[in-house]
């Protein structure tokens, strides 16, 4: 720490940072545009511009741009002195700036509006006229409007600095510089609406919100935990009239930062869609017609049912939702609503977390790593955050590099320079290239039974006690003696895997090398990724408990139980459709909970209308066993209600006590909100922003009285614009705002050090704690070679995979109806012509793609898009050409983004 | 006895370049054989102590820049040469290479081995194609004879190739690290300095970026000595160098000259002064890029010292006079016109300011100036200075505006109630 004075105030700062982020730590105001805390400084936009002066004597001083600046003991700066100059960047950035505020998405969020008032800048000299550019379509997520662009290259610093991209850049140059596609089409990368949060101003905004568009003030939002995928980033989710109009960022920094992925941001349409269930219906049979049940009806039907019923849970739902639903049923009759093989991958991850000498790693700690191992998990399609963060991961060395030359870490584009391509160690073993394969060190081709003996041998490798693998070829060996080197000399290494290749062996040999990895005080990092927002939260409240969906069947199946409640979950995407059709034909009573129509909810005679996590409140496990609180965003019309609200007359907050209490692990649940007394000068704290307009207008349409206000009886929040907004206790950090800073940027007037922690903390709680220093090993298990000529791997889309956003219209833009993907070679000798079928074995028929890293003898299948079942598939099919086909309407061979494609193939 | 004019001596209007034999013959490649008998470090001290500053504007002491360079650590490291000549009215280097390509190879591999490396690149103006093509053949002439490749010159264990790049054409890449940047395959943005080139320059490697005539004076310090090199200057000042006039002068061109002569001699002695009809009104002393000075300074030396002091850079040291005929806001727009258009469009003042002054200065030609934009003009000079933008180029860009309006604010006030009067 060094002491410097800026404008005559004495303020202790860390020489490490540059002195924009200091003094803005320290709660001062400086414009800039350029500078980013995830991205470090470039010195291009000028606007952060400060006087530093020499010495005492020093009178006139020299202008420096304090983000390129190392504060030094004793030195002497000012803020104000360079007003004049900050004044004159923003008067020339806007010459060409159309000031077009009224109709722009930016408006009333925007960080250049913020800046040009800080500034001080007024009155437009310049009398030229103004130019313009011609913009691009850049695909169903953003928009594009380059007249707005101050040439900041933000933009392309994240696109294709921090996130990899590599379709998007600068073009042109001087004041005709341009930023875009090399030509017009969707933006292939996975973190492409970033760029709507990290345009300082209205270039790239978010498209699908642009449509049904409001101001930031107009929103009613939460704080909520995204439900795309098992990360559980946090999000800040807004409505008006009713509906869902966007998704934003919620920093956090020990999970999402500031980024969010593509599906997480623009997949939330479905709580909006046609297809949601706004009413319960019930019917005296499955073959009678449904008629509407009113809330009471349907609240005492379920009940009355429920008596003598088996619950089956869902790793979509909250842990409330489920376990007010294992209360209901019973302990005894509540069953996971996984497949068996699901459940013991999920307990068989708790058991690694809790037993074995490893770290569980969270987003941060992943990004801090410097050797890295990815196993079978296609985490850019199951866990996108976590290939972001990887990207980060492999930067580690350059920073490294950069230290040793005493070049500061901030200093991005010369850390970058100086690197090049030398990157910290990333290792992938999977069946099929993967969007990491740009920067990973090595990348390997193989099944998850071929992985699995590889990471064993790998640990093996690392600490010879671990058990070791017969057999290796000789390349094999070398590759395992590569990244066993690389990880052990790695300060700290890290293991990613996950249920995504459906093998308990790998996970089993993830687990070891991250076991070896240990010595002394050293652990080894680990992620597992999970498939859903909640799996990693329902395999914990199962308590050892092994009751899967295929026990739920086949108790079913022996006639032991008649009824089931199905909470938020369609059981076709979890077991064969034949199982799940026998199931559902032998119960007598079948209610499903859920708030869009699934086949599951097809079969019932009680279909009750839940809501969505935008209008329910609960708790969220995610993939590192971190307990996250989300908080509805608004109140639905009465006829829907959030699960735990059907299964449970118990405030929410006593269902989390008891869930806490009963479960082992879940005592942290207890303490992720401030408690329901929380309050902030008597009152609530309010969704609505102080600035919320039209509150007595806009019902005046339907009725000219003033609704009153709705009440939310399970939280801190209330559904109003009243109250103090929650900036003084983080653990209910809502939106972003402070005075004079009105877009996201004034997230760092909360955070503890800009870009660091929010004051106070809202990191949610780290359920498994775990001191092991004990090393226990998993043998290896002989897979059995699968039958069939072809050997079968999940194949997965951040676009069409998962179950909710794949509903949503802006992410159907961008996603495909089920394929196949194999070797051109298996292609040619099945005979297959581009605009051919292949008939696939207990399925229909499907086009293909080829993709040359596919192994000949193995065929990727994608999981959740529509027209296949994965879950129909034995482990090995035989393939055939289709006869008299035609592809499928929703086929969109140019969605599939992977570098590994060939040029001609099966396209429609 | 060696030379006086070591920059030049081979060369002779209308008289195709010595190859390779002739320019041995003529004691050319006389600093490899010597240099390769020396400690690296002592090359670099040798060049040190010679005085020799960089031509390529800044006039930075060679060696000493050289000396930046950190102790090899058995990775690569590289020369760069810059002959991106850009700079308007300069063409000195174009001189050199079109008529002497011997003469930049035999000083780049006498560099490279001073500073220990194994790789040279040249990064040449595009629109040079004659130097291109002589360059090539000199570079293959060199490889042939054993003073490129593997054992240079017989030394072992010296192993250099050379490259030449030709550039795609943007005024920036004569700033050295956006030409790095260009030379990688990047857009030609400049780079933020520390860390310097010499320490992270091309791909991140250590790395020395001179200029065509600078490493031209490197055979000649090398073979005779730093006395020699030392007498060659006027009365204390060092070497020579080449300067040059463009505009209405009877004899335009350029020529080596001893350091230290002044505007004047350069004006009368070389070119011949001014042509009939025209008088001496301003001239600028380095390039597009440097402040006007007027008549009363032809006597000053050109001396960079000296030369700023009366308010202006040495820069290159071809100067480009401004006659009484030719509209000195026409002149200065010109000037602007063109650094408007090859801002790399990295930093706002630059970026933006200089659209903005040319816009002014396209009114006040047609008539349409108001006082108001003096002021902006005025403040604009100051907006774009040194230390506001990242680079060199803006601040540069507005010398000829700010001196201009110091020394013809009369004409700038008449282009506003009567647009241009000169036709």
């Amino acid at each position: 720490m060094v002491k410097i004075t800026v404008d005559g105030k004495v303020l202790e700062v860390d020489e490490n940072n540059n002195l924009l982020e200091e003094v803005l730590s320290q709660g001062e105001d400086l414009p800039y545009f350029c500078w980013h805390p995830s991205m470090g400084s470039v010195g291009s936009c000028r606007q952060c511009a400060v006087i530093e002066y020499a010495n005492d004597e020093d009178e006139r001083g020299r202008l420096n741009m304090a983000c390129m600046t190392s504060p030094r003991e004793g030195g002497r700066y000012s803020i104000e002195k360079a007003g004049q100059f900050r004044a004159q960047a923003i008067e020339s950035i806007m010459i060409n700036h159309p000031h077009d505020c009224p109709v722009c998405e930016e408006g009333g969020e925007c960080h250049l509006q913020d800046m040009t008032v800080m500034s001080g800048h007024t009155y437009r000299r310049y009398e030229g006229k103004k130019k313009t550019h011609t913009n691009q379509y850049l695909g169903p997520f953003i928009n594009h409007e380059m007249n707005r662009c101050i040439t900041c290259y933000r933009c392309v610093r994240y696109y294709n600095d921090y996130a990899g991209g590599t379709d998007f850049g600068p073009q042109a140059s001087h004041d005709n510089t341009y930023f875009g596609r090399w030509q017009e089409g969707p933006l292939e990368s996975e973190f492409s609406g970033n760029l709507a949060e990290v345009c300082p101003t209205g270039v790239f905004t978010d498209k699908p919100f642009g449509k049904q568009y409001v101001r930031k003030w107009d929103l009613q939002t939460a704080p909520s935990i995204c439900t795309g995928c098992s990360v559980g980033c946090n999000t800040n989710p807004g409505e008006r009239y009713g509906t869902l109009r966007r998704v934003v960022n919620r920093f956090n920094d020990e999970v999402n930062g500031y980024f969010l992925c593509d599906r997480g941001r623009f997949g939330t349409g479905y709580v909006n869609s046609d297809e949601r269930i706004t009413v319960s219906m019930t019917r005296a049979s499955s073959d009678a017609d449904p008629h509407l049940a009113s809330p009471d009806e349907a609240m005492s039907q379920l009940h009355v049912m429920a008596v003598d019923a088996i619950g089956i849970g869902s790793p979509r739902a909250s842990m409330e939702a489920n376990f007010a639903l294992r209360d209901l049923v019973g302990k005894d009759n509540f069953y996971a609503g996984v497949s068996a093989n699901d459940l013991a991958m999920g307990q068989q991850i708790l058991d690694i977390y809790r037993n074995r000498p490893v770290n569980v790693a969270s987003i941060k700690v992943i990004e801090g790593s410097d050797a890295v191992i990815v196993l079978g998990e296609d985490v850019t399609n199951t866990a996108a955050r976590i290939a972001l963060a990887l990207r980060q991961s492999v930067k580690n060395l350059g920073k490294k590099m950069a230290r040793d030359m005493k070049l500061p870490d901030w200093h991005d584009a010369a850390v970058r320079q100086l690197t090049m391509d030398r990157k910290s160690p990333l290792f992938i073993l999977s069946p099929h290239a993967t969007r990491l394969d740009d920067v990973a060190a090595n990348v390997h081709i193989s099944s998850a039974e071929e992985s699995a003996r590889i990471g064993f041998a790998i640990a093996n490798a690392i600490d010879s006690s671990a058990p070791a693998v017969k057999g290796l070829s000789k390349e094999e060996k070398s590759l395992v003696d590569t990244m066993a080197d690389a990880l052990k000399n790695a300060q700290q290494p890290l293991v990613v895997c996950g249920t995504g290749s459906f093998s308990p062996a790998l996970i089993d040999a993830a687990a070891n090398i991250a076991t070896a990895l240990q010595d002394g005080d050293k652990k080894a990092n680990l992620a597992m990724v999970v498939p859903e927002a909640n799996s990693l939260g329902l395999a914990l409240l199962m308590n050892g408990s092994d009751q899967s969906l295929d026990q739920a069947m086949s108790l079913v199946a022996d006639g032991d139980a008649k009824s089931a409640v199905v909470l938020e979950n369609d059981l076709y995407r979890r077991a064969p459709a034949d199982a799940v059709d026998s199931f559902v034909n032998a119960l007598d009573n079948l209610a499903v909970l859920d708030s869009t129509q699934t086949r599951t909810g097809e079969a019932a005679n009680l279909v009750i209308a839940a809501g969505t996590f935008a209008e329910s409140s609960g708790t969220f496990i995610n993939y590192e066993a971190r307990a996250q609180h989300f908080y509805s965003v608004f109140k639905p019309k009465d006829s829907i209600r959030a699960s735990v609200k059907w299964l449970s007359d118990q405030k929410l907050s006593e269902i989390t006590a008891a869930c806490a209490s009963s479960i082992t692990d879940c005592g942290g649940m207890a303490n992720l909100t401030p408690g329901e007394d929380f309050n902030v000068a008597g009152m609530k704290v309010p969704r609505q922003q102080h600035r919320y307009s039209g509150r007595t207008a806009m019902r005046a349409d339907i009725n000219v009285h003033e609704p009153k206000q709705e009440q939310d009886e399970d939280g801190i929040l209330s559904y109003s614009m009243e109250g103090v907004p929650a900036t003084r206790d983080a653990t209910v950090f809502n939106t972003a705002w402070s005075g004079g800073w009105n877009s996201n940027q004034s997230v760092f007037k909360f955070q503890s050090h800009t870009g660091g922690a929010l004051k106070q903390a809202s990191h949610g709680q780290c359920l498994i704690e775990n001191n092991s220093k004990t090393k226990t090993w998993n043998e290896i298990e002989k897979d059995n070679a699968p039958e069939g000529d072809f050997a079968v791997f999940p194949l997965y889309h951040l676009f069409g995979s998962e179950e909710l956003t794949a509903r949503t219209p802006a992410i159907q833009e961008k996603a495909t109806s089920a394929y196949i993907a194999l070797n051109g070679d298996d292609a040619q000798k099945l005979g297959l012509q581009a605009s051919d079928g292949v008939a696939l074995e207990h399925n229909g028929s499907v086009p293909f793609i080829i993709r040359s890293s596919i192994k000949p003898g193995t065929v990727g299948v994608p999981v959740g898009l529509e027209g296949v079942n994965f879950r129909n598939l034995p482990d090995g099919i035989a393939l055939e050409k289709a006869s008299s086909w035609t592809a499928p309407e929703k086929w969109h061979a140019a969605n599939i983004i992977a570098s590994d494609r060939a040029s001609s193939e099966g396209e429609a | 006895m060696a030379t006086d004019k070591p920059l030049t001596k081979n060369i002779e209007e209308g008289r195709a370049p010595f190859n390779f034999k002739k320019y041995t013959a003529a004691g050319g490649y006389e600093s490899v054989h010597k240099v390769v008998k020396m400690e690296p470090t002592d090359a670099v001290e040798l060049v040190k102590n010679a005085g020799l500053g960089g031509r390529g504007g800044a006039g930075f002491n060679t060696g000493l820049k050289w000396s930046f360079v950190p102790p090899p650590d058995g990775g690569p490291r590289y020369l760069v040469i810059n002959a991106d000549e850009m700079e308007p009215g300069t063409f000195k280097d174009r001189l050199l290479i079109e008529n002497d390509p011997h003469l930049l190879i035999e000083g780049m591999i006498t560099t490279c081995f001073a500073l220990q490396s194994n790789c040279g690149y040249i990064f040449l103006r595009g629109e040079y194609t004659d130097c291109e093509e002589r360059l090539l053949k000199a570079i293959k002439e060199a490889y042939d004879n054993g003073m490129l490749g593997k054992n240079v010159a017989g030394k072992k264990g010296f192993d250099l190739d050379i490259y030449l790049h030709t550039s795609a054409g943007r005024y920036i890449c004569g700033e050295e690290t956006a030409l790095l940047n260009a030379l990688e395959g990047k857009r030609a943005n400049p780079r933020a300095k520390p860390p310097f080139p010499q320490v992270s320059g091309l791909w991140g490697r250590p790395t020395v970026v001179n200029n065509v005539e600078t490493i031209c004076n490197i055979p000649g310090i090398v073979t005779h000595g730093v006395e020699w090199y030392q007498a060659l200057g006027k009365g204390d000042y060092v070497g020579t160098r080449i300067s040059g006039v463009s505009g209405r002068v009877n004899k335009p061109g350029c020529w080596e000259v001893p350091v230290g002569i002044t505007f004047r001699e350069l004006l009368e002695d070389y070119a011949g002064g001014m042509q009939d009809g025209y008088e001496l009104k301003a001239f600028l002393p380095g390039g597009g890029s440097t402040d006007f000075l007027i008549p009363e300074h032809l006597d000053l030396p050109m001396d960079p010292g000296l030369v700023q002091k009366a308010g202006s850079r040495l820069g290159t040291s071809l100067i480009m006079v401004l006659d009484d005929k030719t509209c000195p806001v026409g002149c200065i727009r010109n000037l602007i016109k063109f650094f408007a258009h090859e801002s790399c469009g990295w930093c706002t003042p630059c970026r933006d300011g200089l659209p903005w002054v040319e816009h002014i200065l396209n009114n006040m030609e047609e008539g349409k100036g108001s006082l108001k934009d003096i002021e902006i003009l005025d403040e604009m000079t100051r907006y774009m200075g040194p230390g506001n933008t990242f680079c060199a180029l803006a601040p540069g860009a507005v010398e000829p505006l700010q001196s201009g309006l110091k020394y013809f604010m009369g004409e700038f006030e008449a282009h506003i109630n009567h647009g241009c009067s000169y036709n």
